[in-house]
């Protein structure tokens, strides 16, 4: 079987021209530009597709004047963000006013380092990457505390108070239907997880259980990235913008890039744990792995759409039901749920096909 | 001893919050002072005089005709029923004999008006329970209405259309044709609105149970329209003191008895049903004739006290006039249905928390300029 080998071709050539110490250096370098070129395409095409996608759910058009198809309307917004002059309230703590976005932005650029675009394209592959995902996916809502707290102003506080409560409700629920997925595969390794799906995708090797997770991760992977109906924490017709009220420029686009950074790690997670990453249905491309990409995206796309979907049609939940939802519900199915997995492996009760 | 340590070491403190003048939920210019604690509501105080215009000083100032074009400013999704509401008070004080086809479209009008208010309503509501979709189902329905009356008088919003005596025009060749078709475009739309957000779980479980108003409190505060209805007190100007056309067709005044948040919502849904069952009846069968009756060009009311009521889509408009026989109200008050409604809404909210504020405000559909003349 044909090799992509971009990735190792350039690094025999890196480590060839130049000592050790500084290839490494450079690779380093190349890689995190590569990936912040990931994260900046990505997020402004993302920002595009959601507006795209309600204008189609809310009978507009969308942007369409701005390059071809309005291709280029967030990067004009981009620009126009970068370009804005930075506000902020007088009272606020400047020092963690201003570190907040780059909380919210450094960990969802770590959780890209750990997601397998295919075979190749894939930065960071260590063992535990799944509980990397999970651990680093929690550091985010410190950014939204912060950013809250220090913006000096009652509505943002109400609504960090709200991220707060909700991301560590919902962490739970997210770790737990993705457990239930590593009962299965036996590993936490992303690598190993797509391997064992050669024999069948896990949402299909897993069946019934399975799709409880896949269903309780989607929810709860909403809830985590704060997108309606979950939207608590920005609830623009109860607390104006929520927790980014006082943010403005190129630091209310970290905020705004990251969430949608957010939107597509979860559906990239769940293409990876549920769905085989970027593997080919039924192995029909087998034998070429550079549609590995094509794949893996087309998967992440069409969640990321659910996503799109759930937001464009449902009202927003009121806070106390939203954790009467995970505290009441999604909690003791998953707990179930996981025994109910445990138990179809230890009775070998999976399909493999 | 310890739990009184504790207690006081995590004793909560009420805080205030403004919500408004600038505040997506309260459309318009309406400050609200919570007192909150925590995310629950103790206190809701409404301040008002952000959009006071005097329009009922104004009034006193102006000529009967002049009158009519204030009222537009008031509750400006049912411009049209404002206009209605003093032409018929001159007009009775008149005594004025208006024709039977002045009657019916002006009926046929008020019903359009409804509809599109409560479109509007109905889009607002869906946004303010966080399903941002529904506005623009709403918009999309609304704009034939709002064509319609482009085309009848010329102005989208705040028509005019009344005069004292009649109508100002005739109404336009196509006029027939296209209410007709708005009213199967709307019906076959009208059940979209119920898949999309009536029978959603989350919006359900947002609203029922919510903003409770009882009967006796409603009858007390003074509320009327829909959220008098929804508490089962029936106040349906149009049934109880019919006017213009309303006593030749059949309708269902709504009525529901849970009296909360979704409730009001249910009643609303249902009038649009009835509004287009009116529609329906009296659109076949509009009677020749004049389109207005002339009066004095500078109309003097006999001295005396007149009052007229009518059903807007916010309840029920009170339009009392004192004259001493001048060209002139000596004192002109409105009985606006928005600010009865407004002043129940501390009494409702009170232990709910933010979102459910939001909710019953929007179930309120509170119009400032209305409340705050």
């Amino acid at each position: 079987m044909m090799q992509l080998r971009i990735t190792e071709n350039v690094h025999n050539w890196l480590f060839s021209v130049m000592p050790e110490g500084v290839a490494s250096i450079v690779e380093m370098v190349l890689i995190a530009v590569v990936y912040l070129t990931i994260f900046a395409v990505a997020g402004l095409f993302l920002v595009l597709l959601e507006r795209r996608v309600a204008a189609w759910f809310q009978l507009r058009i969308g942007p369409n004047r701005v390059g071809p198809q309005g291709l280029l309307q967030t990067m004009a917004d981009a620009i126009k963000l970068l370009t804005k002059e930075l506000t902020g309230t007088e009272r606020a703590d400047k020092f963690l006013y201003n570190l907040a976005p780059y909380f919210v932005i450094i960990t969802a650029l770590m959780a890209l380092a750990v997601i397998p675009f295919s075979a190749e394209f894939h930065a960071f592959d260590i063992n535990i990457g799944l509980f990397f995902l999970i651990a680093i996916s929690s550091i985010g809502v410190i950014g939204i505390l912060l950013g809250g707290w220090s913006s000096n102003n009652k509505y943002s506080l109400i609504g960090a108070m709200r991220s707060g409560v909700q991301t560590i409700s919902y962490e739970l629920s997210v770790g737990l239907s993705l457990l239930t997925m590593v009962v299965i595969t036996g590993s936490l390794q992303l690598s190993e997880i797509i391997e064992i799906q050669k024999s069948g995708w896990l949402i299909l090797q897993g069946h019934i259980p399975a799709v409880i997770a896949f269903m309780i991760f989607m929810i709860s992977g909403t809830a985590e990235t704060n997108r309606a109906p979950f939207d608590m924490v920005e609830a623009e017709s109860e607390l104006g913008a929520g927790f980014h009220t006082e943010y403005s420029g190129m630091k209310f686009a970290y905020f705004f890039l990251a969430e949608f950074i957010n939107m597509f790690i979860i559906s990239a997670i769940a293409a990876t744990v549920f769905f085989g990453g970027w593997l080919s249905p039924f192995g029909i491309t087998e034998s070429i792995p550079e549609l590995g990409v094509f794949w893996f995206l087309l998967k992440t796309m069409a969640l990321v759409f659910l996503m799109m979907w759930f937001r464009w049609t449902f009202p927003r939940l009121r806070v106390d039901q939203l954790l009467t939802l995970e505290w009441k519900y999604l909690l003791p199915i998953n707990l179930v749920n996981i025994v109910l997995m445990a138990l179809l492996v230890w009775l070998n009760l999976t399909i493999r096909l | 001893m310890e739990t009184e340590i504790l207690y006081n070491n995590f004793k909560s403190e009420e805080y205030f919050i403004n919500m408004g003048p600038q505040h997506p939920a309260t459309h318009g210019v309406l400050r609200l002072v919570l007192t909150i604690d925590g995310e629950i509501i103790k206190k809701v105080e409404p301040d008002l005089g952000y959009i006071h215009r005097s329009i009922e000083k104004m009034c006193e100032r102006d000529s009967y005709q002049q009158i009519v074009h204030l009222t537009d400013r008031m509750d400006y999704l049912s411009a049209n029923i404002n206009n209605e509401a003093v032409c018929l008070a001159v007009e009775n004080a008149l005594q004025l004999e208006i024709p039977e086809r002045v009657k019916v479209i002006r009926t046929i009008i008020a019903e359009l008006t409804r509809i599109s208010s409560h479109c509007l309503w109905w889009g607002v509501m869906g946004m303010d329970v966080g399903a941002l979709t529904t506005y623009f189902y709403g918009f999309r329905d609304r704009e034939m209405i709002n064509d319609i009356m482009e085309e009848t008088c010329g102005a989208r919003l705040t028509m005019n259309y009344n005069v004292p005596g009649g109508l100002m025009l005739d109404i336009h060749p196509n006029f027939v044709k296209r209410v007709k078709e708005f009213v199967t475009h709307f019906k076959s739309k009208l059940p979209e609105y119920d898949r999309l957000l009536t029978g959603n779980v989350i919006f359900q479980k947002r609203t029922k149970g919510v903003g409770v108003l009882s009967r006796e409190d409603a009858i007390s505060f003074g509320a009327s329209g829909p959220v008098g209805r929804a508490s089962g007190y029936s106040c349906d100007v149009r049934k109880h003191h019919p006017y213009s056309a309303y006593d030749r067709v059949t309708f269902t005044e709504a009525l529901h008895t849970e009296g909360d948040t979704y409730a009001r919502y249910l009643v609303r849904i249902q009038e649009m049903w009835e509004s287009l069952s009116i529609v329906e009846q009296l659109i076949d069968n509009i009677p020749e004739g004049e389109h207005r009756v002339s009066t004095n060009a500078v109309i003097k009311l006999p001295k005396g006290e007149y009052y007229q009521k009518v059903e807007t889509a916010r309840g029920e408009l009170g339009v009392y006039i004192i004259s001493t026989g001048t060209k002139n109200p000596y004192r002109l008050k409105f009985r606006s249905p928005g600010f009865s409604n407004l002043s129940l809404l501390n009494h409702i909210a009170v232990g709910g928390k933010i979102g459910d504020l939001v909710a019953t405000m929007a179930t309120l559909d509170l119009v400032i300029p209305d409340i705050d003349r």
